[in-house]
């Protein structure tokens, strides 16, 4: 059957089953978006900002597992999209965003709103086409979300020329995606796995170190079956979080700088490392060359090149992580003669480990004034842990990461990789369009709030109750905090004067607004807001002067912490 | 460490810059780089030069892998392996030289593929070695440009190299 490029676009999206796409027009999306008008089952979520459908659609993913789609027009659009691009491709996150790109024949001749996206985006993306031609719209489309969620996950990003989506040709979508160059590999070498279990058996202090891969690859039950059978001590990345249930006696925290106490020991202490969809990134092990001093590292990850990139590793493994820790399991499971030594000494390796846990846990300084900390463990203990939780980036996203004990994989949302402010927001509208009905909760700081704070006007328009627990501090905190320890608290760029009234601007986009201002008031305005059902500001207006603890400093070794 | 790999890509436009930003984005080196399509027009080849430390090196090899247009890199350092490179040298010909010229060139087994009343331009191949050894003998005498290809390298013997799954690291058994 004939289909102009644009209906081709929209048969494609739903034989993907695409239900949510992102999108903002021009000029450039006008075939498309009138290819879409009569397909609510596509459901458009028209954002304020094109970074925003980006991190919106990442939120989507990462809450949800499916593909997150977005749609842009061409040139500014374009490149709005790039910090968005960037910080899906940090996080592994499967993405696919449509550019539109000026006619064919324009391109190169610095049209109006001509952007070489392509190649603006190449070092960000995991894959990227051009289409040149109509006929090659339905393969692309098809090689796009295939890469976008196989293997380690990424960005795909694919540039729509305007004739190209005005084009004429046969419809006929590919059952099949025929890549030559790209097979990525799933399941790991049987050979090192066993070599890895024997040397597990042999270890007298080994720790997990897991990131998040285990999330993107739903391995959670295995690496809590696989912890449980062996009695091994758990240390999350960032990214990792959820992966174990943050209560899991096994559980010893997130390491790294502002990892806990227990964590970043364990490792420093360690005779054996497995290192499972983590990166070993510099926040995680603080100065390499002391990272884990007295171990061996058992690597497993999805992608080559993570591993002995950063850190020598003795026993790599390529493969997904679920698959590889199924394969473990069973082993473990059948040889567990070969492990009765093993069982008998790891008894002092578990006191130990409990004794940092109960010794040095986390924890902040009560003093009548409104603390963060306590905002969060307020927020986890009215929602049981069950809400979906994105953060903005700083000090926000650390206290959360420390104080929020998230129970399960995919309810933590957050920049790991690039660190990016602006965030949060547009992924918890992303997260809540994935699960209508589920509490989504944006922590951010007052900062990072007003990087994309015109998303207000999409959770009005479309209805999406996010609630932002806006921790205002007046300031940059995590970059104050860096300036109080390393630069005699000279507070340059960083204290935000004239910031808006938070309350009145959510009033001002039909939003909710409250304000907090003391502890006793918590509770209670937290209960109505995460129960009026409309996208709601909550400014918080927190202690100024907390800071995050413990604390590596950056360059130190993880046995270097500065406790509170 | 210098090391010669040979990268089999998808004969498509884009691929070439994907495979430059790779090596100037991660800080990884190229000597240089020639490209040019196979005997099978929908795949190219680009020999690289490039030196770093084994974990660099390793590091360049598993990023070239993860390329998505990439099929194939071989590092041929782990061959035994043939490589030749060409260049063409323009050089002063006056009078008192070109005997010279044309025993060098002769020597070092070049032709003279264009002639002027002032100048001459050579044409040798070789390896690393040779080549410097040519301009070395020839500098004296007066270069006066110089262009050369890289080198391309192949496999000794019957060894051909193959368009198999990637090579991965503690991958699938058969890898
Ligand atoms: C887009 C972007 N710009 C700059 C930074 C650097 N940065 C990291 S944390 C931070 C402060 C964030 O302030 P706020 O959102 O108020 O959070 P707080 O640390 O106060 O909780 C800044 C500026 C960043 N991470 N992202
Ligand atoms: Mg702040």
């Amino acid at each position: 059957m004939k289909k102009t490029g644009a209906q081709i676009f929209v048969e494609a999206l739903k034989i993907e089953g695409v239900e949510n796409i992102f999108c903002y027009p021009g000029g450039a999306t006008l075939n498309i978006t009138d290819a879409l008008t009569d397909h609510s089952e596509i459901h458009q979520i028209v954002v304020r900002h094109e970074q925003g459908a980006v991190h919106a659609s990442d939120g989507y993913a990462r809450a949800s597992g499916k593909v997150g789609v977005s749609l842009v027009t061409s040139g500014p659009g374009a490149t709005n999209t790039v910090t968005g691009i960037a910080t899906a491709y940090m996080d592994s996150i499967p993405i696919v965003i449509f550019t539109c790109q000026v006619n064919t024949m324009l391109i190169g001749n610095d049209a109006f709103q001509e952007a070489d996206i392509v190649g603006i985006t190449r070092p960000c993306t995991k894959h990227s086409y051009l289409v040149k031609d109509v006929k090659d719209l339905a393969r692309i489309i098809k090689e796009a979300f295939y890469i976008a969620r196989s293997g380690r996950p990424g960005p795909v990003l694919v540039d729509i020329p305007k004739d190209v989506s005005s084009g004429i040709c046969d419809f006929k979508y590919p059952e099949k995606v025929n890549i030559r160059s790209y097979q990525p590999t799933y399941n790991g070498h049987l050979g090192q796995i066993k070599k890895a279990i024997k040397q597990i058996a042999a270890s007298k202090k080994p720790v997990l170190y897991t990131g998040g891969g285990i999330i993107t690859s739903g391995a959670s039950a295995e690496l809590v079956k696989f912890a449980e059978q062996l009695s091994i001590p758990v240390v999350n990345t960032l990214m990792g979080l959820g992966g174990v249930p943050g209560g899991h006696k096994l559980f010893l925290g997130m390491l790294g700088m502002h990892g806990t106490y227990a964590a970043n020991m364990a490792i420093t202490s360690s005779d054996l490392i497995i290192a499972i969809g983590a990166r070993f990134d510099d926040r995680a092990t603080g100065k390499v060359d002391e990272f884990a001093p007295h171990a061996k590292i058992i690597h497993v990850d999805i992608d080559p090149t993570s591993i002995s990139k950063n850190i020598k590793v003795d026993i790599p493994i390529v493969g997904d992580s679920r698959s590889v820790l199924k394969k473990m399991v069973e082993i473990v499971e059948a040889e567990k003669e070969e492990f009765k030594a093993y069982k008998a000494s790891i008894g002092p390796w578990l006191n130990e480990t409990e004794q940092w846990k109960k010794n040095f846990p986390l924890t902040y300084v009560r003093n009548g004034t409104l603390k963060p900390q306590y905002v969060i463990e307020k927020v986890f203990e009215l929602t049981d842990g069950k809400a979906i939780i994105a953060t903005e980036v700083g000090q926000n996203q650390m206290w959360t990461a420390q104080f929020f004990k998230f129970l399960k994989p995919r309810t933590l949302l957050t920049s790991g990789g690039l660190g990016t402010m602006g965030f949060g927001f547009p992924a918890a509208i992303g997260a809540q369009v994935a699960f209508p009905k589920s509490l989504v909760v944006d922590i951010a700081g007052d900062g990072s709030i007003q990087m994309n704070i015109q998303e207000l006007g999409t959770a009005v328009q479309f209805n999406l109750p996010v609630k932002v627990v806006i921790l205002n501090n007046g300031y940059l905190g995590m970059v104050r905090q860096w300036q109080e320890l390393f630069y005699e608290k000279r507070y340059t760029w960083t204290c935000l004067e004239c910031a808006p009234d938070f309350v009145k601007l959510a009033d001002a986009y039909g939003a909710a607004g409250y304000r907090i201002e003391s502890e006793d008031e918590v509770e209670s305005v937290l209960r109505e807001a995460f129960h009026n059902g409309r996208p709601t500001l909550i400014d918080v207006k927190v202690n100024p002067e907390e800071s995050v603890y413990p604390m590596v400093p950056a360059g130190a070794s993880l046995k270097e912490m500065l406790l509170v | 460490m210098r090391h010669i790999i040979s990268v089999l890509v998808e004969n498509e436009f884009g691929v070439l810059s994907r495979v430059a930003g790779l090596f100037s984005g991660r800080g990884f080196n190229i000597e240089s780089l020639c490209v040019a399509e196979t005997l099978d027009p929908t795949i190219s080849t680009m020999t690289i030069v490039t030196s770093g430390n084994e974990a660099i090196i390793e590091q360049v090899l598993k990023q070239l892998n993860k390329l998505i247009n990439v099929i194939k890199v071989v590092d041929f350092k782990e061959l035994d392996y043939v490589s030749r490179e060409m260049v063409l040298v323009k050089v002063n010909a006056e009078e008192r030289t070109r005997a010279e010229i044309l025993r060098m060139t002769e020597i070092f087994r070049g032709k003279i593929i264009d002639v002027s009343p002032k100048t001459y331009t050579l044409l040798i191949t070789g390896d690393d070695e040779k080549l410097r050894a040519f301009l070395t003998l020839i500098k004296p005498l007066g270069i006066k440009e110089l262009v050369r290809t890289g080198p391309i390298a192949i496999a000794r013997g019957e060894k051909v190299i193959k368009l198999k799954d990637k090579p991965l690291e503690g991958g699938e058994e058969d890898g």
